[in-house]
């Protein structure tokens, strides 16, 4: 009699375990309230229509578009006529080229960011220097390392191969036939010394080309935008509470993953929103490159977008100063923002290691490493802390980042370079 | 002598059996509570997050309303900051610094808002909100009025 109580007892204790057990795994499949705001601020369906672009009058305009894509990939534009924007922003590649450093006539010392979803940043670049698309478009055009070429060159040609749609978007072309072919605020010596040459008024006029080539290729790079990933798929069928097709479109280590993502792991503090970014600057500790110069991010990116030629304050853009409220209520000269850079956004992340600003890590075995682990950061201030995530959880959030996968939500058309 | 039947043999495993199931479960339970208990301690318990507060040294009680109705993340927007004396006054020509912090991430806010208009009745325009995650958010307004310097105080937990 009493073995037969303590076998009960035993049975009992056994349910007690296994009911605690399942509980623990029910839990894993089912989200809360906070959980589901967070999952429905993550989907795509919370991305909003493209924002309008005050400083460029053209942003939405078709036919921009359509130059600017043929802008977008003419390799005529850069000093040895061999790279355009497409260069590194490749069309099969996720407007990315898959190297830590990119390659235009030299080497640069930041790895190129995809261009898919841009339109929705405030800030370009990792170090966010510029605050518009068409600025962005001009800032690699006149890098030593990138194009190489300068704003005059680049008037000419546009003169000599694109006359027919620049007036019918910009009005009358100037008569440039006096100018040197190379001038412009470049490192090259001649071309610098010949554009220090020109008057006021040349310059003025070349400028006013070289703007209307960024404002083109912006509005080109906004039709750029993510579509629906399995992760979305996913969040649909919760909200539907179809649990079967939920648990059909995403495994339970990925579902696991994404549930760590907003959760222990923290992601979300940096990787929210529609497009898994918050496009806020962030200093993670990411190592220094040794034999790159000294990057302190953020911190001179605000300066120079500050004084950016080409701003949303300045003469060439299209904004009133008080549709500028980016650069208006801008922090500068703050230590917190050494060595911060812009979270990417993290879809597609899977399919375009490496990554960092420099591409300081291979794969995201690596990056989950650094964010468990949270070393100090070579300058600054890192906001990060240890997660102390287990082996399991980082493959199960590197699942779930995987169903990441976006396919680019345009015409095909705008996904294959123009026959020129 | 130990008198040890089969019957016997069964019970002592079953008893044993049961002790260890029995402090299995007592250890994830406390484990679970323990990890509950590490996750709560990063933000104050009892935190005010009221929308009108009365500043450190009493001088002015003060509210803020958003120009949206949640205060969002990603977003730029404005707050109406309202200063009345204790007393009830609106409370005018103030010049107001503005701060805002994560204390558990050690950061700030993303902008440099400030005061861009005074609306009458003790009202502020303040412009340039943006709050660039969620979570346990700390703004801080510095008053000074007429010689008198004051801070107050909101907590904010943003989703």
């Amino acid at each position: 009699m009493k073995t037969k109580n303590y076998l009960s007892a035993l049975l009992a204790l056994i349910g007690l375990v296994l009911l605690i057990t399942s509980c623990s795994s029910f839990s894993q499949t089912k989200w809360n309230e906070d959980e589901l705001t967070s999952l429905r601020s993550l989907w795509i369906g919370s991305l909003k229509p493209l924002p309008a672009d005050p400083s460029n009058k053209y942003a939405d305009n078709p036919k921009a578009a359509t130059f600017g894509q043929e802008l977008f990939f003419d390799i005529r534009f850069s000093s040895n006529g061999k790279v355009a924007c497409g260069t590194c922003h490749l069309p099969d590649n996720l407007f990315q080229d898959g190297k830590p450093l990119a390659h235009g006539v030299g080497t640069t010392n930041r790895r190129a960011m995809t261009i898919i979803g841009t339109a929705y940043s405030p800030w370009l670049f990792w170090d966010g220097r510029k605050d518009s698309q068409w600025s962005q478009a001009l800032g690699p055009m006149e890098s030593a390392v990138e194009h190489g070429g300068n704003r005059t060159l680049y008037a000419h040609l546009v003169i000599e191969n694109y006359t027919y749609e620049y007036t019918a978007l910009f009005g009358p072309l100037p008569d440039l036939s006096n100018l040197p072919r190379n001038a412009g605020p470049v490192a090259d010596p001649e071309a610098a010394a010949n554009w220090e040459a020109m008057s006021p008024k040349d310059k003025e006029a070349v400028t006013r080309i070289y703007v209307n080539i960024g404002k083109s290729i912006a509005a080109y790079e906004r039709l750029l935008v993510p579509g629906k990933s399995r992760f979305d798929r996913y969040v649909e069928a919760v909200a539907n509470h179809n649990n079967e097709a939920a648990n059909a479109i995403l495994t339970s280590d990925e579902i696991a993953g994404l549930k760590l993502f907003i959760g222990e792991a923290h992601c979300t503090n940096c990787h929210n929103g529609p497009l898994f970014t918050n496009n806020d600057f962030h200093n993670t500790g990411i190592p220094a490159i040794k034999d790159l110069p000294d990057d302190v991010g953020r911190f001179k990116g605000a300066d120079q977008v500050l004084a950016d030629e080409f701003n949303c304050l300045s003469i060439y853009s299209d904004a009133q100063p008080e549709q500028c409220a980016e650069l208006n209520f801008l922090v500068v000269e703050d230590n917190d923002l050494i060595r911060q850079f812009k979270p990417p956004s993290l879809r597609n992340v899977a399919n375009r290691g490496p990554y960092m600003d420099a591409g300081q890590f291979a794969t995201l075995e690596e990056v989950l490493h650094h964010y468990n682990t949270a070393p100090e950061a070579p300058a600054g201030h890192s906001e990060l802390e240890p997660l102390n995530l287990s082996d399991k959880q980082i493959e199960q959030i590197i699942a779930f980042l995987k169903s990441l996968d976006s396919p680019i939500n345009a015409d095909d058309k705008w996904l294959t370079v123009p026959n020129y | 002598m130990k008198n040890t039947t089969p019957k016997s043999k069964l019970t002592r495993i079953a008893v044993s059996s049961a002790f260890i199931l029995f402090a299995l479960a007592a250890i994830y339970l406390v484990g679970m509570n323990m990890m509950m208990a590490r996750m709560n301690s990063e933000i104050p318990t009892n935190l005010d997050y009221s929308t009108t507060r009365t500043s450190d040294h009493g001088l002015f009680r003060v509210s803020y309303a958003s120009s949206l109705d949640v205060v969002p993340v990603n977003q730029m927007h404005e707050w109406t900051l309202h200063i009345e004396t204790v007393g009830g006054q609106p409370v005018k020509d103030a010049a107001i610094a503005i701060d805002g912090d994560m204390p558990q991430h050690g950061h700030g806010l993303p902008t440099q808002p400030r005061v861009t208009k005074y609306l009458g009745n003790g009202d502020y325009l303040v412009e340039g909100m943006k709050f660039q995650m969620g979570g346990w958010w700390l703004m801080d307004f510095t008053i000074a009025v007429s010689g008198q310097n004051d801070a107050v105080h909101f907590n904010m937990m943003l989703k």
